[in-house]
């Protein structure tokens, strides 16, 4: 079971991989979703899934959201296990009414758990505007009952997909779009990472930037830079915005004193917000200055890239907020990477439109 | 010769005329769209009608400019059918600061409430509630506007659209709901996503509501359709809903054709193609009157002409202020 064997894998062949395993597992699971039985089984993570496990395991499924969900809940009640998946968070929206009001609930008034994984895309960039790029992994994050995990590489992607599936409450799973095609070595066979572990992903003393998702190749596209200047940035990747991995940011901010939490959400009430506020509470007297947060501006996201030029957070802005912590020199601020260009797509890879 | 005559019996010529401008007009932005698109300028999610322009052209001819209409992610050509701005339509696609948002919403997002359109969007069956919203304030302000509602095969899966339905039934709403059934949402067939022998039209008519449906590849035929069913819901008889066949030539989303998924046949596309609904009306224009060949000609040129200027237009156009992002997130700002 345990294949130490690790190949250089997609993070959507990770996400692949581990559907495989788990349905390989699990010979009663399901996995359905809008376009998962279509030629490109979205984004490439549902394809072949069909023919290895039958029509009756596998399916595409009728542009109904919110009744699909409550399916869902209503056979893991009865132990049959799922992932659903939506192309977009945008379009599960329709669906809060299940994830809320039922799969959040059921376990904790009925004790019956409700072992469903909902996998959600969230884009950016290339025109998606207003209702196909919201990142709203906080509201998730707010209801009890919840587990919301956001992986940030192949690798974290299988093992916390795999541990998202088999575990036994209802698992918000957000996968951004720009690290669809992002690489890294990952296991064969079954592995687990746990839920609610954030990982250090590089360790410095002076400032810990607490990242999650996308956001962290943005951190550590700053770190390597401002490590270049001297200032050591401890990264952390939360993996897991519900629950949060709480001792692992204290114990950090015990090394380091400074906090900058990142968020790929609008800032109001964004899980930059929580970090903040819990920080601040917990090792007040270690701050050596006030905690900073980056995330996105209270504003919907645009379409033209007109508008969306300099929207997004980015390796530069996460520079200017620490030199402006720790009062460095306007040098290092102005040398931080600039936005390629275009600004609006994660790399070649990236055609459009979606 | 008489037999021709007789099937043309009441073709009304300056009707089919009408009908075939805006097919024509709709087609050739589209084709144009799908022609630059792959330069990248264009950068948004875009979902071209090509295939589909009968319904839209023929329902132009039967309301009014105050009339409201909505419609979804494939909004182009209702918006354009309903006189909506081409130079407006093309500057969103560019992302300028001379489309109908600014740069806001993107091909999906498309609007001229100068001419009644409201608006599209792009959640599936999102925009439903919203025209009959719109229909009942025009019920409420005692007007005779009614309310067009765009929607595909796929919308009628939403929650949304049966509790939409059942409040303009019970109100007695003005709305004409538009159901262009083409068979598929995205790559996924009516099969996978609707019983094997489901009528919509007949499903839908069970609600208590009026219903039609028609070939939407024939405009004539969409023309006498969309007349009766406009007059009734202007009448105050309520609601009424019209399902349409037809098909999508082009990929779901973005220019290209899309048959090698093999998500339908060659074959099925084909088929289709031959029942273009603009050489469909051609044909009969001319079995009519040949001299018109040479009016189309004409006219071909025209609007030829009228899309590479708003073409010309949306490229020339600027980009908006990267600060403009920041403003007007409120309506008292
Ligand atoms: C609520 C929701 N679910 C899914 C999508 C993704 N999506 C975009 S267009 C589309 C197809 C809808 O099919 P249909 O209503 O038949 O319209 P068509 O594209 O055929 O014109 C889908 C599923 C979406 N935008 N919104
Ligand atoms: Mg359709």
């Amino acid at each position: 079971m345990n294949n130490p064997a690790a190949q250089s894998k997609t993070f959507t062949e990770s996400i692949n991989e581990a559907l495989v395993q788990a349905m390989t597992l699990d010979s009663q699971m399901i996995c359905y979703g809008l376009g998962a039985t279509d030629p490109k089984g979205i984004f490439g993570t549902t394809l072949g899934l069909e023919d290895k496990f039958g029509k009756s395991r596998v399916f595409d499924m009728p542009t109904s959201e919110n009744a699909m969900t409550g399916v869902a809940i209503g056979a893991a009640i009865d132990g049959i296990r799922s992932v659903t998946t939506h192309q977009r968070l945008d379009f599960f929206l329709l669906a809060l009414d299940q994830l809320v009001n039922s799969a959040a609930k059921w376990f904790y008034t009925y004790g019956r758990p409700v072992p469903i994984t909902i996998r959600l895309i969230m884009g950016r960039g290339w025109g998606q505007g207003p209702t196909h790029s919201q990142n709203l992994h906080a509201w998730f994050a707010h209801i009890p009952g919840l587990k919301v995990v956001m992986p940030s590489t192949a690798y974290d992607a299988k093992g916390l997909l795999l541990s998202s599936i088999f575990d036994p409450n209802p698992v918000v799973f957000l996968e951004h779009r720009w690290l669809h095609n992002s690489v890294s070595d990952v296991p064969d066979g079954d592995f687990r990472i746990p839920i609610g572990k954030a990982k250090i992903v590089r360790p410095g003393k002076t400032v810990t930037i607490v990242s999650m998702s996308y956001l962290v190749v943005e951190a550590m596209l700053a770190a390597d830079y401002l490590n270049k200047h001297g200032v050591e940035c401890e990264v952390l990747d939360l993996r897991t915005i519900k629950p949060i991995d709480w001792p692992a940011i204290y114990y950090s901010i015990s090394r380091t004193g400074r906090l900058l939490a990142l968020d790929t959400g609008h800032l109001t009430g964004s899980v930059a917000a929580e970090v903040v506020a819990r920080v601040t509470q917990h090792c007040f007297d270690q701050l050596k200055a006030a905690p900073r947060r980056l995330a996105m501006p209270d504003v919907p996201e645009p379409s033209s890239p007109g508008l969306t030029k300099g929207f997004y957070v980015r390796a530069n802005h996460i520079v200017s907020e620490i030199c402006a912590m720790m009062n460095l020199s306007r040098e290092i601020c102005e040398g931080a990477p600039i936005e390629p260009e275009p600004h609006d797509v994660p790399g070649n890879w990236f055609k459009g439109p979606f | 010769m008489g037999f021709m005559k007789e099937i043309n019996n009441d073709f009304n010529v300056r009707i089919a005329l009408n009908i075939w401008k805006n097919i024509y007009l709709i087609r050739s932005v589209e084709e144009k769209i799908a022609k630059k698109y792959p330069e990248g300028k264009m950068r948004c999610p875009t979902h071209l009608s090509i295939g589909q322009e009968g319904v839209p052209a023929a329902w132009s001819e039967c309301v009014r400019n105050n009339d409201f209409a909505v419609s979804t992610h494939r909004g182009h050509a209702h918006y354009l059918a309903k006189g909506g701005s081409l130079n407006a339509m093309l500057g969103e696609l560019y992302g300028k600061v001379t489309g109908c948002c600014r740069g806001r919403g993107g091909s999906m997002h498309l609007v001229d409430t100068s001419v009644g359109f409201m608006g599209t969007t792009a959640i599936v069956g999102n925009s439903i509630p919203l025209g009959v919203g719109l229909a009942l304030s025009a019920q409420l302000k005692e007007t005779d506007q009614i309310s067009c509602i765009f929607l595909g095969d796929g919308a009628v899966e939403e929650g949304a659209f049966y509790e939409s339905v059942n409040f303009a039934v019970v109100r007695k709403l003005p709305v004409l709901f538009i159901c262009e059934n083409n068979l598929y949402s995205v790559y996924s067939p009516l099969s996978v996503r609707q019983p094997k022998d489901r009528n919509i039209s007949a499903m839908v008519n069970a609600m208590g509501i009026q219903t039609s449906f028609g070939d939407g590849n024939d405009p004539m035929a969409v023309f006498d359709i969309m007349t009766k069913s406009v007059k009734c819901a202007r009448s105050g008889e309520g609601p009424f809903f019209l399902e349409f066949s037809t098909y999508r030539w082009r990929e779901h989303c973005g220019h290209s054709y899309d048959n090698h998924l093999n998500y339908r046949s060659e074959q099925e596309f084909e088929e289709w193609r031959l029942k273009d609904p603009l050489l469909r009306l051609e044909k009969q224009l001319f079995d009519k009157d040949v001299t018109l060949e040479a009016i189309l000609v004409q006219k071909r040129m025209l609007i030829d002409h009228e899309i590479d200027l708003a073409f010309q237009f949306a490229e020339e156009s600027p980009y908006p202020e990267a600060s403009e992002a920041y403003t007007k997130v409120y309506a008292d700002e």
